[in-house]
């Protein structure tokens, strides 16, 4: 019983989050020229884009999938893999590099146990790199979500990033 | 009606955030409130002060108290003591004290005088609130070019400051909306380059958190200028608070009759669209930025036609950086000879720049153009971090030029920087003491260049593949005799024969940072 109550209640979700996209599509159908913004909201409501959501867009805005494939790849914003729950993004600009971003970028590869772009098999997190988030005065940075740590420290990293369930 | 007694500021940027300036602002709004205060006292967010590296920081009117490092366990002291009995704490207050205002020269955060005019309100009024920046004279010049000057009075006065683009290439504003103005169509659009990628630059995300009324009230100008009747912002996608306080204040300025049709009972509609950029950094160039906000990939277009004839959707169109167009009501209000009181002769007025890296107080300054790159490490900034030795600086971003010791007495403004072929750019200084790897800097600039190539044109980008090889090579020690000439020759075809200035720039930085620091590049090759 459980665990077929969980199985709909997964899917339920599921349906609600392509609901929500139809939305979307309906506020961007037939303009091509709003692929980007209706591409932010579509990966704002799956975390990334399936296949299937890219199918969708492309059907609503009336522009060809290779298009859509096209503008994703192309901008570093969007995903085509699920990401972790926590995307943790070591800032590589000049600045934070001459302050050290490489030696935090290592630290994290290490103790996540995964190299840049990619999930941890948990998907607690995802790691990344960003280049320049300007917040150079505070190099060297790092952005968990939305949050911006600044002078962050080798030694005092990971108990920033365990913060993060 | 409520008689409100003080009016605390809470400056909120990406700085203050870090350290916590959220839990603050709850921590003070709940004490108020748990002592009763809440209908004397008012507590408002505004922009960056200008000072980094002080915790949060608030500002208590009418005595312009400041407080830094603030955190939430001082609130009860601090509302007790100063709110409710009158007295400033005196342990938390900033020494340095950032005094305002106006474009009068006075001190700021960071030590020395700055003459503010894109900078004037920014830290001192509430962002959120359009009542604020009218009450710093905001929207009059809109108001005074309508109702007294001509478009063409507007684009004369534009051009007689001699106000060039603060992005980077720095193409004289006022030509620019000429062109624009004259071109044939009935249909022409403002848009903004807020898509500050540059590494090392944040005054563009600055500006707009700390005063976003400035930058629609440029657009507004440029727009009755140029005959335009609709603007877009493109901004950076990262930049979550800059799009939230834009956001509002085209909707208040929509309310107040500013944006949307017949602007103060004239002819002159105007209304603008704030479209999120996806991380692209060849999208601030200004044909690729176009083809991202028509919703496809950002390739740079074919020049000529200049986006002034044939732009966004093939119409004319102006595309201007925030510094600049920051910089127009002021020009417009108080005239172009008012202008070219500050700065040089050939590049008159004030330029923002970020100076960060190995310095003491890292932060965001303005200064009028021409002033030496000493004045701004040592004056501004307050030298070397931990007292060490000046050992070069890159200017102007990745794209940009290294300078070496010999250049600090250089005057850092358009004009004079290009006799010493190098550039100003978007005024990034990033300063590197005695113990930065030169070989490992250039290294990261190279490394940048590859990432962010669009791949549309070959020279850039087999060439920034190539490039970040032989660099990696010469830095695991196994560099080969004539690697150094091959980086050289590389960007020299890239900078010929490149479709964009991205694959054109990179000559800059690989030819200074040998020019300066060739002996110890050269050292590194066997």
């Amino acid at each position: 019983m459980v665990t077929e109550n969980q199985c709909s209640c997964e899917q339920a979700q599921e349906e609600e989050l392509y609901g929500k996209l139809q939305e979307v599509i309906k506020e961007h159908k037939g303009k091509p020229k709003e692929l980007i913004m209706a591409l932010h909201k579509a990966q704002n409501l799956f975390g990334y884009l399936p296949r299937k959501v890219q199918e969708m867009v492309a059907e609503g805005l009336n522009v060809s999938l290779s298009e859509v494939y096209g503008v994703i790849t192309f901008y570093n914003f969007f995903s085509t893999a699920p990401q972790g729950r926590n995307n943790v993004k070591v800032c590589l600009g000049t600045a934070c590099y001459v302050r050290g971003g490489q030696a935090l970028l290592k630290k994290a590869e290490k103790e996540l146990g995964i190299k840049a772009d990619e999930t941890t098999e948990d998907r607690r997190y995802s790691l990344g790199i960003v280049r320049c988030i300007g917040a150079c005065g505070l190099a060297p940075a790092m952005l968990i979500n939305d949050d911006v740590y600044g002078r962050v420290k080798t030694t005092k990293m990971m108990e920033i990033i365990k913060k993060y369930e | 009606m409520n008689l409100v007694r003080n009016h605390v500021l809470i400056s909120i940027d990406a700085g203050t955030i870090m350290a916590g300036a959220r839990a603050v602002e709850k921590a003070l709004i709940d004490e108020i409130a748990a002592q009763g205060l809440t209908a004397e006292i008012s507590v408002l967010e505004t922009g960056s002060i200008g000072a980094t590296g002080q915790g949060v920081i608030l500002v208590v009117y009418p005595e312009g108290v400041y407080y830094g490092n603030v955190t939430p366990q001082d609130i009860p002291e601090l509302v007790e003591e100063h709110l409710l009995k009158g007295r400033p704490l005196k342990r938390l207050i900033l020494s340095e004290i950032p005094v305002q205002h106006v474009i009068k020269k006075e001190k700021t955060g960071l030590l020395k005088e700055q003459p503010r005019i894109v900078l004037k309100n920014s830290g001192i009024i509430n962002p959120e609130n359009i009542d604020e920046y009218i009450a710093e004279n905001g929207y009059e010049a809109i108001a005074k070019a309508i109702t007294s000057m001509t478009p063409d009075e507007v684009i004369e006065e534009t051009k007689k400051s001699g106000l060039v683009g603060r992005g980077g290439a720095a193409f004289t504003t006022g030509m620019k909306w000429d062109f624009a103005r004259k071109a044939a169509g009935d249909i022409k659009y403002i848009v903004c380059n807020a898509d500050e990628g540059e590494p090392g630059t944040f005054k563009d995300r600055l500006i707009l958190e700390g005063d976003p009324h400035k930058l629609i009230e440029g657009m507004l100008i440029a727009g009755y200028a140029v005959g335009a009747s609709k603007g877009f912002v493109y901004i950076r996608g990262e930049y979550a608070l800059s799009i939230e306080r834009l956001e509002k204040a085209i909707a208040q300025a929509r309310q107040y009759g500013l944006l949307g049709d017949n602007i103060l009972e004239s002819t002159f509609s105007f209304d603008i669209t704030v479209m999120k950029g996806a991380g692209a950094y060849v999208c601030g160039e200004e044909t690729a930025l176009i083809e991202s906000l028509e919703g496809k990939r950002g390739h740079p277009r074919n020049k000529p036609p200049y986006p002034v004839t044939e732009g966004l959707w093939a119409k004319p169109t102006v595309v201007n950086n925030v510094e600049t167009l920051a910089n127009v009501p002021e020009i417009i209000l108080h005239g172009a000879s008012w202008f070219r009181g500050y700065g040089t002769e050939k590049c008159p007025g004030t330029k923002v720049f970020t100076i960060i890296g190995n310095v003491s107080t890292p932060g965001l300054i303005e200064v009028e153009m021409g002033t030496t790159l000493r004045d701004i490490i040592y004056e501004y900034a307050g030298g070397i971090k931990n007292g060490k030795k000046f050992k070069g600086a890159l200017v102007g971003g990745a794209a940009g030029a290294f300078l070496g010791p010999d250049m600090l007495d250089v005057k850092m403004d358009f004009v004079n920087l290009k006799e010493y072929s190098a550039v100003l750019g978007s005024g990034a200084i990033l300063v590197m003491d005695e113990d930065v790897d030169m070989l490992d800097m250039l290294k990261s600039v190279l490394h940048f260049f590859r990432h962010e190539s669009c791949g549309h044109c070959v020279p850039c980008r087999l060439g920034t593949a190539q490039l970040v090889k032989i660099i990696d090579r010469i830095s695991a020690s196994k560099g080969k005799k004539d690697d150094i000439d091959k980086l050289l020759k590389i960007a020299q075809v890239m900078q010929a024969t490149s479709f964009c200035p991205l694959g054109q720039s990179l000559y800059l930085p690989i030819s200074s940072s040998l020019k300066y620091f060739g002996g110890e590049i050269h050292s590194r090759v066997r």
